[in-house]
């Protein structure tokens, strides 16, 4: 899956209208190389940004960067700069390096080169203005692109950890054969409120459990859409073949269930965790037995 | 006693639309067709495989519903994006009969046994916004969106 | 496209594909009718693994079968929903009534060899 290309609408489409004057651009931020991306570091360094990179890891990437602003400016494409600045952020991210870091950065490349151009047209004005009504919009839509792929990859680790959490709060848990639990504990949203549902749906089948034990005595509280989720899971358990009994149902969660029309009498729920174990064992028929018999089942 | 046309439960949200797929309803196995469409967009919009599964039935039951009582319509399938959140809206249309009171085929208590229903209340609660436009001895457009979560 | 049926014993196994139409659903569920007579048949099993979905024409038909079975005296399993199929039928408001839900075809077995006698012992 690729994210959907950001667009920008306030930049006047003037860049086209003037490919003399891009490529006089270009080759003036490509011939002021070396002196331009050493400023640029300098600066880095003065606002102390990238503070969590060493000096060698912010000249290499500031080569990276600079290279591919310049040629997201030559070519008026995006493509690949997207693609680098979802790239950089994947490997700076986990070193600790922060949004308004990555925006100061580029906002700093831009400023330097702005200078430079300032400083090679200082003498005629007119030249000076087409140059940078050819340079601005570009230089802002790199900008926005670059910190838009960075936040985007933030979002995407945040939301992966996430899942990761959720998942580790709520393990299905194999106690006997055929027999699952799967404790609850805290506040569910609709999103943990689905996953639960899926991983215990996914449980039944891999350990093709007949009785499931659904407690829920460390759930505070449950609003309407969370307990009819609760509803829809036991019913979806139960077309999968597996009794679901619902353990450590509070007064006030029973109340929720009733308010939505739950008809709790056909809810097989027992008062706690333990009850509820002892319930599932009675309906998968384990008894306990003298050593001498022997029954079938 | 035939109305005016008149839609129902509309919730309406506007957002920018790229290109549609559209599959022409005639014969039952356009059904399977639409729900297997539908099914793989939805996947590659990004709906996890459950949520492929709701749309691909929703798109069944909407589909049948045409085969079955307008004779021929289509489905239109139409990706769609909100301020980064994408989606799915699916337009399924004919030139039937109409419905004469969209209330009452919206009505719940649909259930399998018995009476022939419409299953437009089970695609409601499956979809996240539906809105059904009909008028009697014109024809039926129901319109229904899920985002992604 | 036929739904194949196979005896084994005094139960009918059927397995149901994903794509099938609905007169071939209706179809088959002439064909097993007739079977499960021809072949006095106890219990019936139809194995839905490969339906990927479900929706009230399918279920009503299913539902269907089961209550004609019944009334022939022999009792029916659906077997292998998968689980978005059951959260999309349950969320739908679909049921299958009362007829007997396994999660595969083993369980399907085991539950109608607990629940239907041979005709000699009932």
């Amino acid at each position: 899956m690729t994210d959907s290309a950001v667009k920008v609408t306030f930049a006047p489409p003037t860049v086209d209208e003037n490919p003399a004057l891009l490529r006089e651009l270009v080759s003036h931020l490509r011939q002021n190389r070396t002196k331009l991306r050493e400023e640029w570091v300098r600066r880095i360094s003065v606002f102390e940004l990238l503070t969590a990179m060493t000096k060698e890891e912010i000249f290499a990437e500031a080569t990276s960067v600079y290279d591919s602003y310049v040629l997201a400016l030559e070519t008026g494409t995006l493509e690949a700069l997207q693609a680098y600045a979802r790239n950089l952020s994947e490997r700076i991210i986990p070193r600790g390096v922060e949004t308004h870091e990555v925006v100061g950065i580029v906002l700093l490349l831009r400023d330097v080169l702005a200078r430079s151009l300032f400083a090679k047209y200082h003498a005629d004005f007119a030249p000076l203005n087409r140059i940078l009504d050819a340079y601005e919009p570009a230089a802002n839509r790199i900008a926005i692109t670059v910190a838009v792929g960075f936040v985007q990859e933030r979002e995407r680790v945040i939301r992966e950890q996430q899942e990761a959490i959720r998942e580790l709060s709520t393990p299905v848990l194999q106690v006997r054969e055929r027999l699952l639990i799967l404790p609850i504990i805290g506040l569910i949203d609709p999103a943990r409120a689905r996953q639960l549902t899926e991983q215990l749906l996914r449980g039944i089948r891999t350990n093709r459990a007949k009785v499931v034990v659904i407690d829920i005595t460390g759930v505070a509280a449950m609003d309407a859409n969370v307990a009819n989720h609760l509803v829809l899971t036991v019913e979806s358990a139960r077309l999968l073949g597996a009794t679901v009994i619902v353990t450590g149902l509070s007064p006030e969660i029973a109340q929720t269930l009733v308010n939505i029309g739950v008809d709790l009498g056909k809810m097989t729920t027992v008062g706690d965790l333990q009850g509820g174990i002892e319930e599932a064992e009675r309906l998968l028929g384990y008894k306990v037995l003298p050593m001498r018999e022997t029954e079938a089942v | 006693m035939s109305e005016s046309p008149n839609s129902s439960h509309s919730a309406n949200s506007s957002g920018t639309e790229k290109p549609e797929q559209g599959v022409p309803l005639i014969t039952e196995a356009d059904i399977v067709a639409a729900r297997q469409r539908g099914r793989e967009l939805a996947l590659g919009i990004g709906f996890s495989p459950g949520d492929a599964t709701l749309i691909a039935t929703a798109i069944s039951e909407l589909a049948r519903n045409i085969v079955t009582y307008a004779k021929r319509g289509e489905i239109r399938l139409i990706p769609i994006e909100l301020n980064g959140k994408r989606g799915l809206t699916v337009v399924a249309k004919d030139e039937g009969a109409g419905i004469p009171d969209i209330r009452q085929a919206l009505q719940d208590g649909y259930s399998t046994a018995g009476r022939l229903g419409l299953g437009l209340p089970g695609v409601k609660r499956l979809m996240d916004e539906m809105e059904i436009v009909s008028e009697v001895g014109v024809g039926t457009t129901v319109t229904a969106k899920k985002w992604r979560t | 496209m036929e739904v194949p049926i196979l005896k084994q014993g005094a139960y009918l196994i059927a397995s149901i594909q994903a794509a099938l139409s609905d007169t071939d659903l209706l179809h088959f569920r002439d064909v097993l009718m007739k079977s499960v007579g021809q072949y006095r048949a106890r219990g019936v099993i139809v194995d839905v693994a490969a339906l990927d979905v479900m929706d009230s024409f399918g279920t009503r038909v299913l539902g269907d079968i089961a209550r004609m079975i019944s009334l022939r005296g022999a009792k029916t399993v659906i077997v292998g929903i998968q689980p978005e199929v059951a959260l999309t039928m349950v969320q739908m408001g679909l049921t299958l009534g009362a007829v007997e839900t396994t999660l595969d075809l083993e369980e399907g077995l085991a539950y109608l060899d607990a629940n239907t006698k041979p005709a000699a012992e009932r």
